[in-house]
């Protein structure tokens, strides 16, 4: 057994990327699979650097469908598997992505979302958020973190690997171009010294024993041939995601208790929007921050109590709308006045936020 | 230093500017602050303006991590100086080489100080060419003092050691380059 | 355990018999493919090391045929999923199975990708000249002028290409260390010692192994018996040679 790829806890500067391809050595994951694409390609570039020193491997396959499903199909073997994308390359994994949810294979996806729609930008967006969300022809029953810092990168990739091997559903990291390519201080550790024991892994495919004989084989599929068994089967998922729902779920909120407007923001967005309420609180504006960190499953039973008592709400996406749409679909029924900052593909700052908000009030 | 500073630096591709930001924000690491750079990066920065985003705050971390204006701009290249005039208020020091031509309508108007230093000439006659990003990174130190002379000295050590070890002049040279971008900012700021 | 009776047939050790009889239409070539298969796991004796995966299309109802762990993957996806499976447990002997559609069209770039790579795993094509599950359309395998629901008045070479060879394509892009092979349903005895020397390849650990079986749809082709023959061993070998292409030289002492 090689020795530990790290030891304790240190404190390290380095970009996103870097963070995540410890994080996975750090939660003892076994192989990467993987596609180049701009701006995910550093988590393949440190992975392949240290991985062998620690006899973990990794394929670089033909395009991210392939990374998709052999991702899959390391997982399935029982094996801690990962793969990383963006942008197109998200929409082609989408594809695996269903089989996953379907098949309840806890695969980890890492996503650093770039500018859309089509090629666009290799730079930077949250417009994303609908595709890891609710991409491919399913139903969502997958678990997304929208991650705001390096030391959430860190913390929540080897959160994703035990949520997904507790849980079994699809689980992703939802990053972006700035998280990926820019640096900033973060602590790595060992999971063991945070008292974090990573959640065994176990093989779906290729048991012991003789099948027939000593146990069943494992047959697994995702086709059925009637409406109503697999209406069955979508029900069981739809019930084993939601009893899942209230255990893992995620928010954070800042200075909600008196706020005339709360901001709703996720990702790196939080980052400007927690500038913004301590300038405008600086100011004497009342105003409050509600992030989820879970954008599936979303944390409505918090947030609804929130917005109903601020006076306004501000949405702030790098996207036209697509988390807009998660968190209306939460506030259904309530009259709370809503106003939006909407900015595809483009940086937010706290400026903005602040103009905005003071305009509000 | 203020509570957070931001800084824009900008050159051609090869200019070392993106070396420059790692550097401080590495050294401000050291010293326990708070440091963010992201670089401009994609299909533009092939053949483009090569432009780096410090921040640098005392404690708390740092917010987005782009900005609308920069408490110190330092272009070093006339696309550079046309590009950064976006980042540029009432309240930044841009800082840009005097070798640079045909870029005097194009600098700031309405920047709290424009700077002019002779940092490629520098370079070029008393130095050496390869040094002339660390003229850069001792004239970014001196005007924000993100980080401390000393501090700096060590993430170059720390960057460049086994280079110095193999030709202790090397470290001669880059310690002197670093003072003499701290000198050339001195008289002006 | 049933009574074996002189009307039970005999069935390969590691097929399931829980699940029999299979599910594919009468005279159809996946049955006697698979047959071949199972035979060459059980004379291997390597049934509790098999993964065995399979694609969307016909081949798919073969998802529960063996007593062998198996998945049934998305439509072409099967190569990658056992890539992924042999690269994370390469003590596994995985074998993708799917029809001329999944391996030529819509999954040809892991097929090729995989091939050049030299994975350890073994594919099998069935190869019908048509898309059977979805209704017979035209397929990469179809022959010219041959009438399917996409090409009705017959395929035309000139606008829709020509039959596309699979094992001479594996076999150029391989090492010599591959195994590559044309078999056919007429030649069971010939098939399942292609699918043994095959999966030997991938026991001894030497690289990508590749089987193309030429298969029957009389369903889609609205043939009967005898016109079905026909078509297996006449028509289609003008265009697909049977034989191997590519046999690794046995490594010493065995």
């Amino acid at each position: 057994m090689a020795d530990k790829p790290i030891q304790g806890e240190k404190r390290m500067f380095m970009t996103g990327n870097e963070v995540c391809a410890y994080a996975a050595l750090a939660a003892n994951v076994d192989v990467m699979y993987g596609y180049p694409i701009t701006p995910q390609n550093e988590i393949m570039h440190y992975w392949t650097r240290l991985a062998p020193k620690h006899n973990r491997t990794f394929l670089q396959t033909e395009d991210e469908i392939s990374a998709g499903f052999t991702t899959c199909g390391g997982v399935m073997s029982g094996k801690r598997c990962f793969t990383a994308t963006a942008g197109p390359g998200n929409t082609l994994m989408q594809e695996a992505m269903s089989m996953a949810e379907m098949m309840r294979i806890p695969a980890v996806f890492i996503i650093q979302q770039r500018g859309g729609p089509s090629t666009a930008t290799v730079i930077y967006s949250q417009q994303e958020v609908t595709m890891t969300c609710f991409g491919a022809n399913g139903e969502g029953l997958r678990v997304v973190y929208s991650t705001s810092s390096h030391q959430e990168l860190f913390d929540y990739t080897i959160k994703s690997f035990n949520v997904a091997w507790k849980y079994r559903f699809p689980t992703f990291v939802l990053g972006d171009g700035y998280q990926a390519k820019m640096r900033e201080s973060v602590t790595i550790y060992d999971p063991e010294v945070r008292g974090i024991k990573m959640v065994d892994t176990y093989p779906l495919v290729g048991l012991p024993g003789m099948p027939g004989v000593d146990r069943d084989p494992a047959h697994l599929r995702n086709t059925y041939n009637t409406e109503e068994e697999l209406y069955e089967v979508v029900k069981d998922l739809v019930d084993a995601y939601e009893k899942m729902a209230p255990e893992i779920v995620e928010h954070s909120t800042m200075e909600c208790d008196d706020a005339d407007v709360v901001i709703l923001c996720h990702g790196i967005v939080s980052r400007a929007a927690i500038e913004a309420v301590r300038n405008l609180r600086a100011a004497g504006v009342k105003a409050g921050f509600f992030r989820p960190i879970t954008l599936r499953p979303f944390a409505k039973d918090a947030l609804r109590p929130i917005a109903e008592k601020a006076k306004k709400l501000l949405i702030v996406e790098s996207s036209q709308g697509q988390f807009a749409k998660i968190v209306t679909d939460a506030l259904y029924g309530l009259t709370t006045p809503m106003e939006t900052i909407f900015k595809p593909g483009l940086g937010i700052t706290s400026d903005e936020i602040v103009n905005k908000v003071k305009a509000m009030i | 230093m203020s509570k957070l500073v931001k800084i824009a630096l900008a050159g051609e591709g090869g200019q070392g500017v993106q070396s420059v930001a790692e550097i401080i924000t590495e050294a401000a690491n050291e010293e326990g602050k708070e440091a963010l750079y992201i670089p401009n990066f994609g299909v533009e920065q092939r053949g483009g303006v090569s432009i780096a985003f410090v921040q640098i705050s005392e404690k708390e971390k740092v917010g987005s991590p782009k900005f609308e204006k920069a408490d110190i701009v330092i272009a070093l290249s006339d696309r550079a100086v046309r590009r950064c005039a976006q980042y540029v208020d009432g309240n930044t020091v841009f800082v840009y080489d005097t070798a640079i031509e045909g870029v005097e309508d194009d600098l700031p108007k309405g920047a709290k100080k424009v700077i002019g230093i002779p940092a490629i000439e520098t370079a070029k006659n008393e130095l050496h060419p390869r040094v002339f990003n660390i003229i850069i990174m001792g004239a970014v130190i001196r005007s924000t003092h993100v980080v401390s002379e000393d501090q700096a000295k060590k993430a170059l050590e720390d960057r460049l050691g086994y280079k110095f070890e193999q030709d202790p002049k090397l470290r001669e040279l880059n310690y002197r380059a670093l003072e003499r971008g701290m000198q050339l900012v001195e008289s002006q700021l | 355990m049933t009574v074996a009776t002189v009307l039970e047939p005999k069935m390969p050790k590691c097929w399931r018999q829980e699940t029999k009889p299979h599910k594919f239409c009468p005279g159809c070539g996946h049955g006697d493919i698979l047959k071949a298969l199972g035979t060459a796991i059980d004379e291997l004796g390597i049934q509790d090391r098999v993964v065995f995966g399979c694609d969307i299309g016909c081949s798919l109802l073969s998802w529960d045929l063996f007593n062998c762990d198996s998945i049934q993957t998305h439509h072409g996806r099967t190569t990658p999923v056992m890539t992924g499976v042999k690269r994370a447990r390469p003590d596994r002997i995985c074998i993708a199975y799917m029809g001329d559609g999944g391996g030529y069209a819509i999954g040809s770039q892991h097929l090729v990708n995989a091939a050049s790579r030299n994975e350890k795993i073994l594919v099998i094509v069935a190869n019908n000249v048509q898309y059977g599950m979805t209704g017979g359309q035209m397929a990469p395998t179809t022959l010219p002028g041959m009438k399917t629901e996409t090409s009705p008045y017959g395929r035309d070479p000139e606008s829709t290409g020509n039959p596309t060879l699979g094992p001479e394509m594996v076999a150029a892009i391989t090492p010599a260390s591959a195994y590559v092979a044309r078999g056919t349903m007429a030649n069971l005895r010939q098939l399942t010692q292609m699918f043994k020397k095959a999966l030997q390849n991938q026991i001894d650990g030497n690289g990508f192994s590749f089987v193309e079986a030429l298969s029957a749809c009389p369903t889609n082709w609205r043939t009967n018996a005898a016109k079905t023959w026909e078509f297996v061993e006449k028509e289609m070998t003008k265009y697909f040679k049977v034989g191997e292409l590519k046999a690794p030289a046995k490594k010493e002492g065995q």
